[in-house]
């Protein structure tokens, strides 16, 4: 290949990658059309659209719009959410283990909720969710500037790491030593831990919507910097790249993004470990494409997985949370083990 | 002068590697910094590219403090190769080289023609045009340095520092990967400034050399003027003859021994 045929390649993969967006897209509407169609109630294609767009108050209406249709843009903002954290996650991390759930996320809501219920006597689920979400905050700032004051002004993420550990295994004590003591309490929790997008309103979404919207705009702009940084601390620095920005910048989204869906959906962490390593094969190393990708591939996973849950067990239904644990983890399996596991 | 140490104090932490040291680098010139292990040459480097900020003195570029000037610009000036960099497992050639733009793109104009001219140049320069959608990791290792320094080159900077580019290289691609940098520094005018371990490829491939010992310039100048039987026993410790090289006429260095002490057995 001699040197002008490097130009081509470069926008022949530039086609290829729209491609795989636009086929990523398709699988999200197939996904959004079962979630609104099928369940215990299957409602046929036709009267979901008069349903959408010209409501006279059926049965099959009510169903649509005040449950079937929060159900599924929750699941969509969700599986977003959580498939970009998790990308960024791994990507700051350079760990292929690692999950949202690294920063103390998921126990910093936890324990906030669960608080909220035994101190002040928060019963709704609103309320529940405000809490979760600032717990999930200042749980995470709190690992941050643990992990800042091991050395030299930008936390590593082995100090990260380890401040996360840490800060979630303490917040998980007292969460356990809480909700033994108040049943209420145990009662919010369990139904959260396992994880679900199902009986939450428009008014859950109303509120989560503006955290995640915030949390990908972050996203994108840290997408090149991550780039960067993934050829180590040096050459991103060499390239111009101020490193406790870029990582201050990562933390900050994968707080909002990870925050905002934990608080609102329980714990689905698994998500963000899982869809990066689905995503990568599609997308390569190239941060401006994966973390796009990870958040398609994390919408339709996370509602195929509801969807599934929804009809499993009739007239029963299993929490999101527990089909994405059931499912995933033998596919993890098989994928960590026909791919070498990838060294980031 | 392009670029300066002026009594720059370097260490990390409480440890101090380099006390109080000066050195300017002219434009147009290849600088090999030699020196045995330990003896700070790759923090001196480090702190040239600003990649350690001096605990004390200063480092300027073109006559200004490169802490002051905005870490991007000075990415668009001066490019650093780290010793052994990392890259995420299945990056392709063109895609790392691709990344030596990244002073050069906005996060809203990811990718322009002057980008695309620059990646093919490097690419083509580097003779790694065939190898471009090639993975990193199945490229031997003479390979994989040539890559990173297109990276480098992608980057379009006039000021090169290159750290060990050539270790873990056999004999052979070490003497590829330095024909290259003499091919940018000759054809193109860079000013390189280089760590080696190999003093008598050190000696063939730069015309500035820099010996130091003990985070202190013990000699500098041209090869010939550096590489004396007497600087080897003070700064390698090492009895050595000095011949000149049949090839190219630069200083060649045939070890003896350790160096014999006058009093008592070597420490």
């Amino acid at each position: 290949m001699s040197a002008t045929a490097v130009a081509p390649r470069i926008r022949g993969v530039r086609h290829r990658r729209l491609t795989v967006l636009f086929a990523l897209l398709a699988a999200v509407l197939v996904a959004v059309v079962l979630s609104v169609t099928v369940g215990s109630k299957s409602v046929p294609l036709a009267d979901a659209w008069h349903a959408l767009t010209a409501p006279t108050g059926t049965e099959n209406d009510i169903v649509i719009r005040a449950l079937r249709v929060p159900r599924t843009v929750l699941g969509v903002l969700a599986g977003v959410a959580l498939g970009v954290a998790g990308a960024l996650m791994q990507g700051h991390t350079r760990n292929p283990l690692a999950d949202p759930g690294l920063l103390g996320v998921t126990q910093g809501a936890a324990f906030a909720m669960v608080s909220s219920i035994i101190l002040l006597g928060v019963s709704s689920l609103l309320g529940y969710i405000w809490f979760g979400l600032a717990g999930a905050l200042v749980a995470s700032v709190a690992v941050f500037a643990l992990g800042m004051t091991g050395g030299k002004g930008s936390p590593t993420p082995v100090t990260l790491a380890l401040a996360g550990t840490a800060v979630s295994a303490f917040l998980y004590a007292l969460t356990s030593a809480i909700v033994l003591l108040d049943e209420q309490a145990m009662d919010v929790f369990r139904f959260w831990q396992a994880g679900s997008i199902a009986a939450r309103g428009a008014d859950v979404v109303w509120q989560v919507l503006p955290f995640i919207l915030a949390g990908l705009v972050l996203a994108a702009v840290n997408a090149p910097g991550l780039n960067a940084l993934s050829l180590g601390e040096d050459v991103a620095r060499s390239l111009g790249q101020n490193i406790p920005v870029t990582r201050a910048v990562g933390v900050a989204a994968v707080t909002l993004l990870s925050g905002a869906s934990v608080a609102a959906c329980g714990s689905l962490a698994f998500v963000g470990l899982i869809v990066p390593h689905m995503t990568r094969p599609l997308s390569g190393t190239d941060h401006r494409w994966l973390l796009p990708y990870s958040g398609l591939v994390g919408a339709a996973l996370l509602l195929v997985a509801d969807v599934v849950g929804r009809v499993v067990a009739p007239p029963g239904e299993l929490e999101v949370g527990v089909v994405l644990a059931l499912l995933g983890a033998p596919f993890f399996v098989a994928l960590v083990r026909r791919r070498k596991p990838v060294r980031l | 002068m392009r670029l300066q140490a002026a009594g720059v104090k370097l260490g990390y932490g409480e440890r101090i590697v380099v006390d109080g040291l000066d050195l300017g680098i002219e434009a147009g010139t290849a600088t090999t910094i030699i020196g045995p292990n330990g003896c700070g040459k790759s923090t001196l480097l480090r702190a040239l590219g600003r990649l350690l900020k001096p605990q004390g003195g200063e480092v300027l570029l073109d006559g200004k403090r490169i802490d002051k000037i905005p870490t991007r610009e000075v990415a668009k000036i001066l490019g650093v190769l780290p010793q052994a960099p990392i890259a995420p497992e299945g990056l392709t050639v063109a895609d790392l080289v691709a990344r030596g733009r990244h002073p050069h793109q906005t996060w809203y104009r990811q990718w322009s023609s002057d980008d695309e001219g620059a990646v093919t140049e490097a690419l083509d320069m580097t003779g790694l045009a065939d190898l471009a959608e090639r993975p990193l990791d199945e490229l031997s290792g003479g390979q994989r340095q040539r890559a990173w320094i297109s990276m480098a080159l992608a980057q379009g900077t006039d000021l090169l520092l290159l750290d060990e580019p050539t270790t873990f290289l056999d004999l052979a691609h070490q003497v590829e990967v330095l024909e290259l940098v003499r091919h940018l520094h000759r054809q193109a005018g860079r000013t390189v400034v280089m760590v080696l371990h190999d003093l008598n490829l050190a000696a063939r491939y730069a015309d500035r050399l820099v010996a130091m010992r003990g985070g202190r310039v013990i000699s500098s100048g041209t090869p010939h003027e550096v590489l004396t039987e007497e600087l080897l026993g003070e700064v390698f410790e090492l009895d050595a003859k000095v011949i000149e090289d049949p090839v190219a006429g630069t200083p060649l260095v045939v070890p003896i021994g350790p160096r014999t002490r006058p009093a008592g057995p070597a420490a």
